[in-house]
């Protein structure tokens, strides 16, 4: 058994999982729920142990280095670390329903991770300047707070789904969704953890940078899109603390500042050129 | 006039000011990723075309985050951290210190969470129970006696409500870094070749000679590659030496571990090949070694030895001019000459008919240094630490405040005991510890529910 195997069938467990998650919230096939967790659990310890024997590999190949170095492991520590924020939000909140809007995104992390043929998902030698502890904190910082944008993206959707000017009947589909300020309330502790991980995020970046280059910060595009969803994210907590925001306002910038955090992970890598474009193609 | 300062202090303290200013430096942040920053003038017009390169040279979009409309966002930026906190963290520190002893009754009736218990007793005997379980379950209580009744109070982390300033202040502490840093720093760059030594670099921007006050030589420069041939490891040992404390060190330094002195930091950051190569042969008879730094293509004699030597041809790895491998002519004037290919830094041992000797070869190259004076680095790195605590504090350390207080009811020989609290966050997870709380009194015989 390789790590590649481990991870392709990470892919498929999250699939069954966001699978099941929508059938309990679809068919309020509750009976579900438990088998629904364990699947989720299950492909989570698959995802991790396939993380640490890729790790093991690489030095097996005598190159050595931590599997959160390129695109492909990225998406796939991206998949495991959305996958343990929702865990820790089902065992926090109870509601299993949660997960229909959450692990579609481990899946799809998974799915693009192992199908796309953008980027390679073979070890490979790290250049010099990947060469650093630094890489290590500010990937991990950067997708923890990424996997919680996922799910208050997800989140916000559930939101906008549920937020109906009638009231939906008792036995609708929506009225099994949680109630509307209970959303609102996830959403917005997810918002201020991730927000809090962006930022560590971007300061382990920023050291990374002064470590290797003598320059903390140089405006290259990913830095500056980052510093782009940290100010939307900023205003989005400030209209929230002292304007009151909530509700479909909220729910909005959460999925907004998804996109921006997309961008930022994406749409830098592939779309513009910088200093980061090493994590890209490769 | 009072009137016109305090319309233009309110705009400074507004938070809308914040969310607009946001939003302007999120959205106009952008522009410089898809505009490519700081080429020459020519990249822009070829790109653009002359009107639009024009207009953008005027709004300085080719550097545009250093671009005086930028620079003023942030000043704005700035100015709305500063006012906002003036205006508004005189009151908070009032919340963080002032006497809870005094709240009104009236407002203790009115707190969000409340639960009404009775007693029989003297008030001030029972405030020696209520406080004794109050400390129980982790509110440590103050207490004041009046003829009206006794009033206990407790609160945890009022400090909390400065978390938010500590984020703010931390913003403008980075800014204060980002400008020591330019104000008193440089970043400039040097080439130097091993055996060779500088004092002085070059800035990166203006290309001006910067004196370093001290020297640096390069003594050696080194690549190594993986099987695959991308690059392992750049590595150049580097000696400084200064004049003035005579002190000299050498230490080796790779990508992400630069060498500093003095303020002053080396990071290793290019590299370039030079067409000559360093040679060094032994011979083994009787150990005498001799080393060379020869030009590609020219025969070399050793003096004295009947020795001679070339380099005849070459392979490289990279456009960049890097030698793979080198194919070596060499005689000692017995038998025929030695003609084999070696890797850079390779050694190879020759035997000729009366001697055996080894030889080495490796091309020589150039180090390219990155050279950074940032005076401000620390500012910006207390900063940046700051601004995780404070966000952490602001995010989840809530101010939690109970008070219990006990007054006799009116024709009758009870008292009434009013449990109420508030937090300024995390209301729910409150609402466990208050229930906690009146549950941890009613537990006591002392004390029934109304």
């Amino acid at each position: 058994m390789n790590s590649s195997q481990l991870l392709g069938i990470t892919t498929f467990a999250y699939l069954l999982s966001a699978i099941l998650y929508i059938a309990i919230f679809i068919f309020r096939a509750n009976r579900l729920g438990m088998l629904a967790t364990l699947t989720t659990v299950g492909a989570f310890l698959i995802n991790t142990v396939g993380i640490g024997l890729r790790w093991q590999e690489s030095y097996q190949a005598g190159i050595g280095y931590a599997p959160l170095s390129n695109m492909y492991e990225s998406l796939v520590f991206f998949a495991w670390a959305i996958a343990i924020f929702y865990l820790g939000l089902e065992w926090k909140y109870k509601n299993r329903i949660l997960g229909a809007f959450s692990m579609p995104f481990a899946y799809l992390s998974m799915a693009y991770a192992s199908f796309s043929s953008q980027f390679g998902k073979e070890i490979k030698p790290l250049i010099p300047a990947l060469q650093s502890n630094w890489l290590i904190a500010h990937v991990i910082t950067c997708f923890v707070g990424y996997a919680a944008f996922a799910v208050a993206c997800g989140l916000g959707f559930m939101y906008l789904l549920k937020d109906r000017r009638t009231k939906p009947a008792p036995d609708s589909l929506l009225a099994s969704l949680p109630e509307l300020k209970v959303i609102d309330d996830i959403i917005h502790k997810t918002l201020v953890f991730g927000f809090l991980w962006l930022t560590a995020g971007i300061i382990t970046g920023a050291v990374w940078a002064n470590s290797a280059w003598g320059t903390y910060w140089s405006w290259d595009p990913k830095e500056t899109w980052s510093l782009i969803t940290w100010f939307v994210y900023a205003a989005t907590l400030h209209a929230r603390f002292t304007r009151g925001w909530g509700g479909r306002r909220i729910a909005w910038l959460s999925i907004i500042g998804f996109f921006s955090v997309i961008f930022t992970y994406y749409g830098v890598n592939f779309l513009l050129a910088g200093l980061h474009s090493y994590g890209g193609g490769g | 006039m009072k009137n016109t300062e305090s319309t233009a202090w309110r705009f400074f303290a507004s938070v809308k000011l914040a969310l607009f200013t946001l939003l302007i430096l999120a959205s106009t942040s952008i522009i410089g990723t898809l505009i490519p920053q700081g080429k020459p003038p020519e990249f822009y017009i070829e790109a653009f075309g002359q009107r639009t390169a024009m207009f953008f040279q005027m709004l300085d979009v080719p550097n545009m985050y250093s671009s005086w409309w930028f620079i003023s966002l942030l000043l704005l930026f700035s100015t709305n951290l500063i006012v906002c906190t003036i205006d508004r963290l005189p009151n908070v520190w009032q919340m963080v210190v002032m006497n809870n002893l005094d709240t009104d009754p009236e407002r203790l009736e009115k707190m969000p969470h409340r639960q009404v218990l009775q007693a029989r007793g003297d008030t001030a005997a029972l405030a020696e129970i209520a406080g004794g379980l109050m400390a129980k379950s982790g509110w440590k209580p103050r207490s004041e006696n009046n003829s009206a009744g006794s009033l206990l109070f407790s609160q945890k982390n009022a400090w909390s409500r400065l978390g938010v300033y500590a984020v703010h202040l931390s913003i403008l502490i980075i800014f204060a870094g980002a400008i020591i840093g330019i104000a008193a720093g440089f970043k400039a760059f040097v080439m130097i070749p091993e055996g060779e030594a500088t004092d002085t670099v070059y800035d990166s921007g203006s290309g001006k000679a910067i004196p370093l006050g001290f020297s640096v030589r390069c003594d050696e420069f080194n690549v190594s590659y993986y099987d695959n041939g991308t690059p392992r490891e750049y590595r150049s040992v580097l000696t400084v030496k200064d004049a003035s404390s005579s002190k000299s060190f050498t230490r080796p330094i790779v990508v992400n571990d630069p060498l500093d002195f003095k303020g002053i930091t080396f990071y290793q950051s290019s590299y370039e090949p030079i067409q000559g190569f360093h040679i060094s042969i032994t011979n083994k008879a009787d150990n005498t070694r001799q080393d060379f730094r020869i030009p590609f293509g020219e025969k070399i004699p050793w003096p004295g030895t009947g020795i001679e030597f070339g380099i005849i041809n070459q392979q490289t790895r990279s456009r960049m001019g890097d030698v793979a491998k080198i194919k070596i002519w060499f005689s000692d004037g017995q038998g025929e000459p030695s003609i084999f290919w070696l890797d850079n830094n390779a050694t190879e041992t020759i035997t000729s008919p009366t001697a055996a000797y080894e030889f080495k070869a490796r091309q020589v190259y150039a180090t390219g240094l990155q050279v950074a004076k940032d005076p401000g680095v620390w500012t910006v790195y207390a900063g940046c630490t700051l601004m995780l605590i404070g966000l952490y504090v602001a995010f989840f350390l809530s101010h939690r405040r109970v008070w219990v207080y006990i007054s006799k009811e009116e024709n009758a020989d009870r008292c009434r005991i009013l449990i109420c609290g508030t937090s300024n966050k995390n209301k729910i997870a409150f609402e466990k510890e208050f229930t906690a709380l009146v549950e941890c009194l009613t537990h006591d015989s002392t004390f029934q529910n109304a």
